[in-house]
């Protein structure tokens, strides 16, 4: 059957109009100088962590691989800076877990790893995954699942559409944005590169609408013959409901599919992949630098000058934060990633991680957190829910742990995008009772 | 470095509130207040400041009894007062009025567990205790402009006399007997929109229980029209069955909720012995809102359906 592109998204249920702030979208990313030490976690993507391969007083080069695991769910970890380890010690990172980082004091340098060589011409899907899990890659869009896992798709699956997300539906984070703007041709090219690989016909481009200077640019190359003659990579304007972006929500607007639940996109005959994650595996194919920097986007209440920031992975917040001007008042939040699904970390001496996409440091005003008053019943996040679950009864039943019920409510389809939270009239932390039910239902699991 | 406020995502809020969304219902009745003034004068004005004040005062009263947050700030309880009134007649003693406001506010609203909880629209409740408590005072109906005693038009319908009905302009623009808030069709509609233009409420009520009872009234051999334009049918069906607390929380439920608001309405007004079955219909299919919750719920996303499932 011949593969239609849409011309217009297809409908998806419910969604948040979040306030977008999104503040530096219009701003070209600064590039940071290296810092004095970086501190590179072991863990920095979903799946099993990595064991450190260097000891202290060792010396690293920009680009070598300082951290492996043999588990296939994981990604190896490479130095952002050469120079002297000067410790491996244990970390607490933003879920609460400790985790091995090696902190590496910096020569100023920047020798790069000799051993670093473009890899050989990529024609099949194996060499792909292979450069995939060399080069360090994991999904840039914030949740950091091993790119390589995600390409790796088998056989069985007839994979007949690749999406690039674009949509970055979280607010003030404006990387993906900064990026399709910037470096457009060598994304474009990366896309044409994985579509010949994976032997795919149809690309869509997805970008939420908010950001019509990216569409236009990217439509401007996608749309040339010269290099898309069959025209089978075509941008999607969005609209700018949160959450476009989440892989589920995205999915559907671009082909009209659901993936059913405990299923993966490649059940649906798709492959969504971040924008920034592919033009980072196309300048990997070209060069052979695993990934060592990161662009970040630095917003919020607390923060003097807004701007994106092209960072060494495992610099510290506090010398991000300090590079882009420091702090306008005193944060009294900090989060990695964004506003409606980043997490709150306890100090700005936490590592950049390969993944983050945006630091926020919120004022005394900003972090407030609402009083919670009874619920009303309105429905509003019932109407939000991009999954169509009932959120409140969700609250309510994980509050009184009937595991039973939030089995029948389907509590596990819930991806915590924090849509009914977010809509609550009366302030309930609806997602965070719900993440305890979850784990209520896990620990369950567990017993058995 | 102060500590940190290390909280669940989202670190985003909406900013509507609780109060805000109460405060936008007591607008979008401001024109049926009007309305109430100009037909019935200022006694309309003095029955609505009673219930207002009497539904405020059983609210501060009876959180301070059981000793619990005070919440007379949500302005869900001044809501009450004024629906209340809305649901009067203009020659109520305003003691019966603001008795009503007891009976709304510590009976059906705070003996339940306050805001939220109650099972049952409490101004409906309230008038239909009153209703049965106060049958001739309750019925007692003023014709707009001169006080003199008349009859609503469903009274007229449901008596069968004969008597000529008002016209439909007239009974667009309220100039009718009947309820303070729910002759003036016109008044009722307006702040309906603002209600629905304010997305405090979603249409599917309003629309699904008004297009029943228009579809029943004709198969009834009645006049739609001039159902739609009687009685409390508008005034409930953009105001009271929208409820929160007491109808449907998601589009499937509220269909089935607002069907059978419309069903049961016409029901009452072709076959009943009274003549008009807003508020009975209404509370009806509130005390039916669990029932209904509980076998009609949205379909998760991506859910494949098991027959045994539906089987149990």
């Amino acid at each position: 059957m011949e593969l239609s592109f849409p011309t217009k998204p297809f409908k998806t249920h419910g969604g948040a109009h979040v306030p977008h702030h999104k503040n530096t979208g219009a701003m070209a990313s600064v590039k940071m100088p290296i810092p004095e030490q970086v501190v590179i976690a072991m863990s920095q993507h979903i799946g099993a962590p990595c064991k450190p391969l260097v000891k202290k007083g060792d010396h690293v080069y920009v680009g070598q691989k300082i951290g492996d695991t043999d588990a296939f769910v994981s990604a190896p970890i490479h130095s952002s800076v050469s120079g002297t380890v000067t410790e491996i010690k244990q970390i607490m990172l933003t879920g609460g877990q400790m985790t091995d980082a090696v902190v590496i004091k910096s020569d100023g340098l920047q020798e790069m790893d000799p051993e670093i060589k473009a890899p050989e011409e990529i024609k099949t899907k194996e060499q792909l995954v292979k450069a995939a899990r060399d080069s360090g890659l994991v999904g840039l869009g914030g949740a950091g699942f091993p790119a390589h896992v995600k390409l790796n798709v088998g056989p069985d699956k007839n994979i007949d559409t690749l999406i690039i997300n674009g949509a970055e539906c979280e607010p003030y984070v404006t990387c993906d944005h900064r990026e399709a703007l910037e470096n457009g041709q060598n994304l474009l090219e990366g896309i044409y590169k994985i579509k010949e690989i994976l032997g795919v016909h149809r690309v869509i481009i997805a970008i939420e609408n908010n950001k019509p200077d990216a569409i236009e640019a990217l439509k401007k190359i996608a749309d040339n013959p010269e290099y898309d003659p069959n025209d089978e990579v075509r941008v999607l304007a969005l609209k700018s409901i949160y959450p476009q972006g989440a892989e589920k929500v995205l999915i559907q607007a671009c082909t009209g599919r659901k993936v059913e639940a405990g299923k993966i996109p490649a059940d649906a005959g798709c492959i969504v992949m971040n924008i920034g994650s592919v033009s980072f595996l196309n300048s990997y194919m070209k060069n052979g630098i695993p990934l060592i920097l990161k662009r970040i986007t630095v917003d919020g209440s607390a923060i003097k000058n807004p701007m994106n920031v092209i960072v060494p992975v495992g610099t510290q917040i506090k010398d991000v934060v300090e590079f882009t001007g420091g702090y306008k008042s005193e944060p009294r939040k900090i989060i990695m990633g964004g506003p409606m699904m980043g997490v709150a970390i306890t100090g700005d001496d936490i590592p950049v991680l390969k993944q983050n996409n945006g630091i926020l440091c919120f004022d005394a005003k900003e972090a407030a957190l609402r009083e919670p008053t009874d619920c009303i019943r309105c429905g509003r996040c019932v109407a939000a829910c991009p999954m169509n679950l009932l959120p409140t009864k969700l609250e309510k039943y994980s509050e009184m742990k009937d595991l039973e019920m939030l089995q029948q409510l389907d509590i596990m389809t819930c991806m915590e995008c924090g849509c009914c939270s977010f809509s609550c009239p009366a302030g309930h932390r609806i997602v965070q009772a719900i993440r305890l039910g979850k784990a209520e239902i896990r620990k369950a699991g567990a017993k058995k | 470095m102060e500590k940190m406020i290390v909280s669940s995502s989202p670190h985003f809020n909406t900013k509507t509130t609780t109060a805000g969304i109460m405060l936008d219902v007591i607008i979008a009745m401001v024109p049926a207040m009007i309305a109430s003034v100009i037909l019935y004068g200022f006694r309309s004005a003095a029955i609505i400041l009673t219930c207002v004040a009497s539904c405020i005062l059983s609210e501060y009263l009876s959180r301070k009894v059981m000793k619990r947050k005070q919440t007379v700030q949500d302005l869900s309880c001044v809501v009450t007062g004024i629906l209340l009134a809305l649901n009067l007649p203009v020659s109520i003693s305003p003691v019966i009025a603001a008795f009503g406001g007891v009976i709304a506010i510590v009976v059906i609203k705070q003996m339940f567990g306050g805001i939220g909880q109650n099972f049952v629209n409490p101004a409906l409740t309230a008038r239909i205790i009153l209703m049965n408590s106060f049958p001739a005072k309750m019925t007692a109906w003023t014709a707009p402009f001169d006080g003199t005693t008349t009859a609503t038009p469903l009274g007229i319908v449901n008596e069968g006399t004969g008597a000529a009905l008002p016209s439909y302009l007239d009974m667009f623009l309220g100039k009718t007997g009947g309820c303070l808030g729910e002759t003036c069709a016109l008044a009722v509609i307006i702040g309906g929109l603002y209600l629905i233009a304010r997305k405090v409420i979603s249409p599917v009520i309003p629309a699904t229980y008004l297009a029943t009872a228009a579809v029943f009234s004709l198969l009834l051999g009645r006049d739609p029209v001039m159902d739609l334009l009687s009685g409390g049918l508008l005034l409930g069906a953009f105001f009271m069955a929208t409820d929160y607390t007491t109808s449907p929380i998601h589009t499937k439920g509220r269909i089935i909720f607002a069907v059978g608001c419309g069903v049961l309405t016409m029901l009452i007004r072709e076959f009943g012995s009274l003549p008009e079955g807003v508020s009975y219909s209404i509370v009806i299919m509130n005390i039916l809102v669990p029932l209904i919750e509980r076998f009609v719920s949205p379909v998760p996303f991506g859910k494949v359906k098991t027959e045994k499932e539906g089987a149990k």
